[in-house]
Formats: C-alpha cells, sequence, structure tokens
C-alpha cells in the first residue's frame, strides 16, 4: 500500500514540478516522496523509478499517439538508427525512470541517516 | 557514518547521471532533456488534430488583425493598417519558420560556428571575407532612410520578437533542442542579412578565378572556344530584331589590357571555396490575352533553388485598405516575393549575369595595412571579425578593404598567395541598396508603370523581373545595377595596382534588356543570355541555353492558352538536348566493338522517348553517355596542371559536334595516336556502361530511382530524418521541369489574370517548420506527381467562408 501511494505520489509530483520546473525536477520528486514516507533503499528506488517511467510512459506515449507518430518515427530514426516510436518512447519513459529511481534513492538514504541520529 | 557515505555515494551518482543527460559532454545530445516528455522534442510533436485558433494582444497594434487559416495552413491576414499587416506576417513567420529564418541569417553572417563549432570556421571565414556582413549593413542603412520601408521592417521584427519573447522553452523549435542553443532577438540587420543571403545564392557565383587558369592552360584562341560569350543556338529573352539603342557612353579598355591582363602569367593557383550552385536558375513566361482561352494574361514562374526543408518559401496572403497580395514570402523579410495582387502578377527568374570581379592586390608588407594604388601606397581600412566558436575559442580574421572591396583571398587562406599578394572582390552586393522598396511597391502596383517604377529600386541580385496584368500588358525587364564593362573586362582577375581596371559606373537603367507586349504574344525566360550580339554592352554570365530553346518552342505553337496548358507546360519533361545530342551518339558508336550488355543499354537509348519521364531508362543511359563524353574529351587539356580547370558548359561540346565532327578538342592529347570521334564516343560509352551495370544491380536504372531527387533539411546529413528521399519525379538539366537530385522547381505558380484571378501553385515542403507536424511536407507528394492547389484570393467578404479552418486574432 505505501509503495503504492508512493508511486502515485511520485507521478503527481513529478508531474506538478515538470510544468514549472526543468526536467531533472522529477529526482526531486523521488527524493521528496521518499524522505517524507520512508522506505528501505531499494524500495524506495523501484517506487520512484515505477513513479517516473508510469508518468513519462505514459505522457510520451498520449502526445506521439495525438501525433501519429510523426515526430517519433523522425527522432527515433535519429537518436536509436532505428524507425521505432514505441522504443523511442520506453527509453524516454526508462529515462524518467531511472532519474526518479535515483532521487528517490537519495530521498530514502538520507531518511535513514536522519533515523539514527 | 556508512549511511552518510552511502547517501553521498547515491547523490553523487544521482547529479553524475542528470549532469549526463541534461549537457551534451558526454552523449552527443542532452538525452534526458530531449526526452523529457515536458520540456523536451515530445512537446514538438504537434496533435494531427492541432487547433491553430488564438487570440494574442499586442500593445505594438494600431489596428485590428484578424488572420484566416484556410486547410493547408495559409494565413490570409486582414489588417486595417499596413505596418500591422507586416507586424504579423513577421509574428507568423517566427510562429511556424523560427528556427530556419534564424539558421540562414546566421549562414549569411557566417556564424555557423557559433552553432556547430569549429568545422564550419571556413565556411564562416569565407562569407565574413565576401563581406556579407559589411554589405547587409551598407543595405539596411539605405533602407533606414526610407521612412516606409524603415516602419515595414520595423514592425517585422517586432512581430518575429513577440513571438519570441512570448515563446516557453518546451515551444522551442526542435532544432533549437537538438542543437542545443535558443534563439537571439531578431532584429533589421537580420532582415537585411536575409537579402544578402538571397543574393549570394543568386549573384554570387563566378568563375573568373577558374578562368584566369583555363585562358592561362589553353591559350586565348582555344579558350574562346570552349567558354564563348555567346550560344549560337540560343533562343534569346528579348525578341531577335529588337534594336537596342546606341549607349552615350561606352567604357575604354585599358592600353595595358593585353599585356597586363589577357597574357598575364601567373602561378597563383588555387580554388576558390563556398561556390554557391550554378544551378540556382529559373523559367518564367508569361501569355498574351491573343494567345489565351480567356483573352487576359497568364503568367507561370518556378524559381529553381536547392530543395530544402523547412521549405524556403511561405504562402501568405496579405490584405489591408493599401494593398492585397498573395503569394509567397521569404521567412526573414516583409512582403510577398512571389505572386499577384488584385491588378498585376509578378514573377523572377535569374539573370545569370557576372556581378562580381577580382582584383590582384599587392600589399606593402606583412602586415597588409597598405597596398599600391595609384603609384602610392594607400592604407587599407581593416575589419576584425571575431567568428566564435561552439566549445572553442574565438577565431580572429582581419579583413583588409581597399577600394575594390574586401580582400576574399590572401596567403592566410590561400598559401599559394605568395609576395604580400591578395585578391579583392568587387561585388555589386556590396552597394547599399533599397530593395525591399521593390517589393513594397509591386506588391501595391496597379499598372505597367507601377511595376517600372518599383524595380528601379532593384539593385541586385539580376533579375529578369516578369510583369502581366489585368489591363492585358505583358512586359519583362532584366534589372539590376549591372556594371558597364569592356569586352573582356572581369573574365578574369584583374590588375588592381590602379584605377584603370575598376568598372567605370553601370549600364543606364533604360538600357537594361526588356520588353513590352511583343508580337509574339508571348515573353519567357530561362535563365539565358537575354540579349543577341546586337546589345551593344558587353555582358559576361553563366548562361542556361536549352530551356529556353524548349519553352519558346512549345510558347511559338500555343493557342487558346488555358492555366491547365501552363501547369503541364510547368512539368513537361522533354529534352531537347538529348534530341540534338542523341543522333550524334548513334550516328558515331562504333555497334562492332560493343557486347551485348553494351548493346543493351544501346537499344534502350535509340527507343527512349526523349522524355525524362520517371520510369524511362533512357535518361540514364543518355546522361551517363554525354557526361563521359565530356570527361573523355575535355580532360586530357584541361588537366595539363594539377589543377582541375572548369568544364565548358555543356554546349559547347554539343555545338561544336554539330558543325564540325573534326572538333579540335577530340583527340585525347595523351596518347600517341590521333583519336576521331566515333573512338572517343565508343570509349566514353564504355565508360558510362560500367556506371550503368553498377546503377541496374542495385535496381536504380530507371530516371526517378537513379536520380533519386530528395529535399534534405537544411542541417543535410546532420539531419537526415528529416528529409524525403527517393522521390518519384521526373524531369532534369535542361529540362523545362528541371528537378534534378537535389535541386528544381522550389514553387510552381500558374496566375490568369481574369477579373477573378485564377491562380495555381505548389511548393516543395509545408507551412510549418516543425518536422513533427503534419504540415512540414504535405505538400511533397502533390508537387511530385505535378499537381497543383488552386489559391484561395480570400475577399473581405468571405470571412465566414468554410474553407476557413482557423483564425487568430491580433488586438492591441
Amino acid at each position: 500500500m505505501k509503495f503504492l501511494v508512493s508511486v502515485l505520489l511520485t507521478a503527481l509530483l513529478g508531474f506538478s514540478l515538470g510544468l514549472y520546473f526543468p526536467w531533472w525536477t522529477v529526482a526531486l520528486s523521488g527524493f521528496a516522496v521518499n524522505y517524507f514516507l520512508f522506505q528501505k533503499p531499494l524500495i524506495a528506488f523501484a517506487s520512484g523509478f515505477l513513479g517516473i517511467f508510469i508518468l513519462w510512459g505514459i505522457i510520451t506515449m498520449m502526445r506521439s499517439i495525438a501525433n501519429d507518430h510523426i515526430l517519433a518515427h523522425r527522432i527515433s530514426l535519429m537518436i536509436l538508427k532505428k524507425d521505432n516510436p514505441n522504443l523511442l518512447i520506453a527509453l524516454s519513459a526508462l529515462i524518467g525512470g531511472l532519474v526518479g529511481g535515483m532521487g528517490a534513492l537519495c530521498g530514502s538514504l538520507l531518511r535513514k541517516t536522519r533515523l539514527t541520529a | 557514518m556508512l549511511r552518510i557515505i552511502s547517501f553521498l555515494v547515491a547523490l553523487l551518482l544521482t547529479s553524475g547521471l542528470i549532469y549526463i543527460l541534461d549537457s551534451k559532454k558526454v552523449l552527443p545530445v542532452p538525452l534526458g532533456k530531449l526526452l523529457s516528455p515536458q520540456e523536451g522534442l515530445w512537446q514538438n510533436a504537434e496533435p494531427v488534430n492541432a487547433s491553430f485558433n488564438d487570440e494574442l494582444r499586442f500593445p505594438d497594434l494600431k489596428g485590428k488583425v484578424d488572420v484566416y487559416l484556410d486547410e493547408r495552413l495559409v494565413p490570409h491576414i486582414f489588417a486595417e493598417d499596413d505596418n500591422d499587416a507586416y507586424f504579423v506576417q513577421g509574428y507568423l513567420h517566427a510562429r511556424f519558420r523560427l528556427w530556419q529564418m534564424e539558421f540562414q541569417t546566421y549562414a549569411a553572417a557566417g556564424r555557423i560556428s557559433e552553432i556547430i563549432g569549429d568545422r564550419a570556421v571556413s565556411y564562416d571565414r569565407t562569407q565574413r571575407r565576401m563581406g556579407m556582413v559589411y554589405g547587409a549593413e551598407n543595405a539596411l542603412r539605405e533602407m533606414e532612410k526610407d521612412p516606409a520601408i524603415k516602419a515595414s521592417i520595423d514592425a517585422y521584427t517586432a512581430g518575429v520578437n513577440s513571438y519570441i519573447s512570448n515563446m516557453s522553452s518546451s515551444e522551442l523549435p526542435v532544432e533549437y533542442k537538438l542543437l542545443g542553443y535558443k534563439p537571439e532577438k531578431w532584429s533589421n540587420f537580420k532582415t537585411a542579412l536575409f537579402t544578402k543571403a538571397m543574393t549570394n545564392d543568386l549573384a554570387g557565383y563566378d568563375r573568373d578565378i577558374e578562368f584566369t587558369h583555363a585562358l592561362q592552360v589553353l591559350g586565348e584562341e582555344n579558350f574562346r572556344i570552349l567558354f564563348p560569350e555567346i550560344a549560337d543556338s540560343s533562343a534569346t529573352i528579348i525578341p531577335k530584331g529588337t534594336v537596342f539603342s546606341q549607349p552615350a557612353v561606352m567604357p575604354e579598355k585599358p592600353a595595358t589590357a593585353d599585356s597586363l591582363y589577357l597574357h598575364r602569367r601567373d602561378s597563383a593557383w588555387f580554388l576558390p571555396d563556398f561556390k554557391p550552385d550554378p544551378a540556382n536558375g529559373s523559367n518564367n513566361w508569361a501569355v498574351a490575352g491573343s494567345r489565351t482561352k480567356s483573352g487576359r494574361p497568364i503568367l507561370s514562374n518556378d524559381p529553381h533553388l536547392r530543395l530544402s526543408l523547412p521549405a524556403i518559401w511561405f504562402e501568405m496572403q496579405m490584405h489591408t485598405p493599401n494593398f492585397n497580395a498573395y503569394g509567397v514570402s521569404f521567412p526573414g523579410i516583409p512582403g510577398i516575393v512571389i505572386g499577384f495582387n488584385e491588378y498585376i502578377a509578378f514573377g523572377f527568374t535569374n539573370s545569370e549575369r557576372d556581378v562580381r570581379d577580382y582584383y590582384d592586390i599587392k600589399f606593402k608588407d606583412e602586415s597588409r595595412r597598405e597596398y599600391w594604388f595609384n603609384n602610392t601606397w594607400r592604407a587599407t581600412e581593416n575589419r576584425v571579425e571575431e567568428i566564435k566558436i561552439n566549445g572553442g575559442f574565438s577565431l580572429m580574421d582581419t579583413v583588409s578593404y581597399t577600394v575594390f572591396g574586401p580582400v576574399l583571398y590572401d596567403k592566410s587562406n590561400k598559401t599559394q598567395l605568395k609576395d604580400n599578394r591578395a585578391y579583392a572582390l568587387r561585388w555589386v552586393a556590396h552597394d547599399p541598396s533599397n530593395i525591399l522598396k521593390m517589393w513594397h511597391l509591386l506588391n501595391r502596383a496597379k499598372n505597367y508603370d507601377d511595376y517600372l517604377a518599383a524595380i528601379k529600386y532593384f539593385n541586385i541580385p539580376g533579375q529578369n523581373m516578369l510583369f502581366a496584368s489585368k489591363d492585358g500588358n505583358i512586359a519583362l525587364w532584366q534589372q539590376a545595377n549591372f556594371p558597364m564593362r569592356w569586352k573582356d573586362q572581369g573574365l578574369f582577375v584583374m590588375p588592381g595596382q590602379d584605377s584603370s581596371y575598376m568598372w567605370k559606373g553601370f549600364i543606364p537603367q533604360e538600357e537594361n534588356p526588356h520588353v513590352i507586349n511583343p508580337a509574339e504574344g508571348y515573353i519567357s525566360s530561362a535563365n539565358q543570355r537575354p540579349v543577341d550580339s546586337t546589345y551593344p554592352y558587353f555582358i559576361p554570365g553563366n548562361y542556361d541555353v536549352y530551356r529556353g530553346i524548349i519553352i519558346n518552342r512549345r510558347l511559338s505553337s500555343m493557342e487558346q492558352v488555358t492555366p491547365e496548358d501552363m501547369m503541364k507546360l510547368q512539368n513537361d519533361n522533354y529534352n531537347v538536348f538529348a534530341e540534338y545530342a542523341r543522333p550524334i551518339l548513334l550516328n558515331n558508336i562504333e555497334r562492332s566493338k560493343l557486347d551485348d550488355t553494351e548493346k543493351k543499354y544501346l537499344y534502350i537509348l535509340s527507343a527512349w522517348n526523349l522524355k525524362n519521364d520517371p520510369q524511362e531508362k533512357g535518361p540514364t543511359v543518355f546522361t551517363n553517355w554525354w557526361d563521359s563524353l565530356q570527361q573523355v574529351i575535355f580532360t586530357d587539356e584541361l588537366n595539363q596542371t594539377d589543377l582541375p580547370v572548369i568544364m565548358p558548359e555543356k554546349f559547347v561540346l554539343l555545338e561544336a559536334l554539330l558543325k564540325d565532327t573534326a572538333f579540335r578538342f577530340i583527340d585525347n592529347i595523351r596518347t600517341k595516336e590521333k583519336e576521331n570521334l566515333p573512338d572517343m564516343i565508343t570509349i566514353a560509352f564504355k565508360k558510362a556502361c560500367m556506371e550503368l551495370q553498377n546503377a541496374e544491380k542495385e535496381g536504380r536504372l530507371n530516371w526517378a530511382s537513379y536520380k533519386n531527387t530528395s529535399i534534405y533539411h537544411l542541417l543535410r546529413n546532420g539531419a537526415l530524418p528529416f528529409a524525403r528521399t527517393g522521390l518519384q519525379n521526373g524531369g532534369g538539366v535542361n529540362v523545362i521541369n528541371a528537378t534534378t537530385h537535389d535541386h528544381g522547381p522550389s514553387w510552381r505558380m500558374v496566375i490568369q489574370m481574369t477579373d477573378e484571378i485564377e491562380a495555381y501553385a505548389v511548393y516543395p515542403g509545408g507551412q510549418e517548420g516543425n518536422p513533427g507536424s503534419r504540415y512540414y511536407d504535405n505538400f511533397i507528394d502533390q508537387w511530385t506527381t505535378g499537381k497543383y492547389y488552386r489559391l484561395w484570393f480570400m475577399s473581405e467578404k468571405e470571412k465566414n467562408d468554410k474553407k476557413i479552418i482557423w483564425k487568430m486574432i491580433f488586438r492591441s
């Protein structure tokens, strides 16, 4: 339950921060959620990863579908050397997930230092 | 403690990850930033059903402006004030084409290194040394002296900037995101720079340096044969038999010309850099009412340029109480550049006249601060150009300005120039001019007199300015400031030690070649020499020959002409060059020396219908064979030194062989045997067959596949997925449909000047510059298949027409 809540919170906070701040603030989202809602480091990473992976995956997929994948066809050829919009969407989600997860890991680890103190 | 360390390690890893994904330092692109859905390129994935409705407020506006967008995303601007219309035009250019308009002006100013780093340095340096920035400054000064023009550019600039300053970083065009930079503010100066970019494309080509080498290698007699002034077969723009008035003054050849100029021996041999494409040309023609079905003139124009995405043109209508013009505009400058208004239509082709000369300068010493001129050491004016380089230190280049113009080549970029010598460039593009005034007036012109008054403002690039009006007139003026030259002046690099070789002025405007309502009932131009040898002035140039011949042949046999006929003519794939050249090939080939494969290709050529249609194989065989013949006939003479000399134009060999099959260059001077024409034609064919076999193996023997018509993104190989390649287009060099691999009709337009103007056009691109938009390349298939769109010249009464899909409202 706590895991699901933190996944959702990470996604929500990540989305809100993304409206006004640079892309990498998704790391802050993972960080904040797991600092205040403590989970073990590995679980924290997983929840942060999943939260942003889902967030970025859904937005990119929605945008790309609305676009008939016109841009994704071209950019995937450019970046991945492969005409594969879905792969580009997956890569976007993965990158977001990694950054979100790392932020979450940091949050959890910092909280852990406080717990002993 | 361990916990703190593990936190710090995780923090470090996270920061490192973000750093890698946010910068270009490790990966070639900032991958995280780029792929983030709320900031990166996904924001450029424009929904296919996107709405362009908008309501905007700008305090700069004096009145109301409504923009109606039709289903092709063509804006129809309705403004209460002229300058408001230019403001909104600037806004829309930026809204749909910002990256391209800025990139093109960076290129003109020699600033590409700022974006892509040191691989552009030599390009940038050449642009600076060519005086592009200097020319733009001179032009802007002149334009800003004219209150009406200044107001229009000011408004245009304000419009562009109102878009830029209201744009969020997620709205940045995708190229900025990929390359990692941001747009600057637009300025009137950038508009002037754009006019210079256009000028360089159309009037920046010269062969003076190559000719200087060729003259020396070949000797004067052979040079005249290979690089003649006039093609005998050329169909001139101005009808033959036109009587030209005798000039009041003719420039005089300096007494030293034979010894110091024509028979000069020179060891400084090098090749010039970054020459514009000599194929930048065009077709235009106007048919008078006497030959049309409607009884009113029809004007047609298709400018041939390097094809690119985003397209060079942006289509629009501008309507104010003072003018109502429709056509294509250049993102970067105000106004309609090719098109029509309620009274007249106007179109352009390139004159191909030579307006650039080089002068051999002698500096006093290494410092290049003084040069020998009129028996004294004269000080140069030095201009320090800072070329900023992305990821490196700036390069400082000092460019010396002489009485002739900037020093384009000296020891610092051409080591062959020893002993403090240098080549200065005299170019009409450096002279002050108010060329935007021409379009300003043309957009408002009501008749021939207005057109004539407008074109006088245009000093360069030399254009064949075609005119047709509702009141039944057709006319063409070849217009620019063309230097008045004595015979041979400026063909070669000229002595620059005194004023005797300088231009003595320009041909008086009223003596520029022109024609009004000719008896033939039509006027056409296709980059050929405008006049025959009776024109009193010496007018060298890089003229085309064959498109003019076939256009005139077609037009002279047409009656009851309709716009449909003109569209068909613009897409005509008949190869008139091959019509003349094929018999020479077929009559001289030694069939007994051919194997079966070669005989097969020979059969393809003899059975060909002379049309460069997409599925024909004949054009592939013919093109390879003739090119190979040029090579085997001329290479031995031209390559007598290390440096290649320029190839003669195609008409030279063809006209020579039509006259005399014992043409003196046929023999290969490198062999002991004396070759004759059949020998060379057979050798050339066998060489061509090797290429043809390769092509056939790869399944690209048919013309469209062989030619592989492609429209590249402006970043060329840097953005291949943004290109459209492998288009199934016919046409080619010497064909009315002048579509080659990556060059050709950048806008095809046919305008019938009936009371309700009937206009058709298409361009290979789309209204949006965004590769993530469906409007990026949506006209290309229509263009490839030779189809057109009927243009909607919207009237004020049609504000509720169902052709309007979106509406943008601009208020102060």
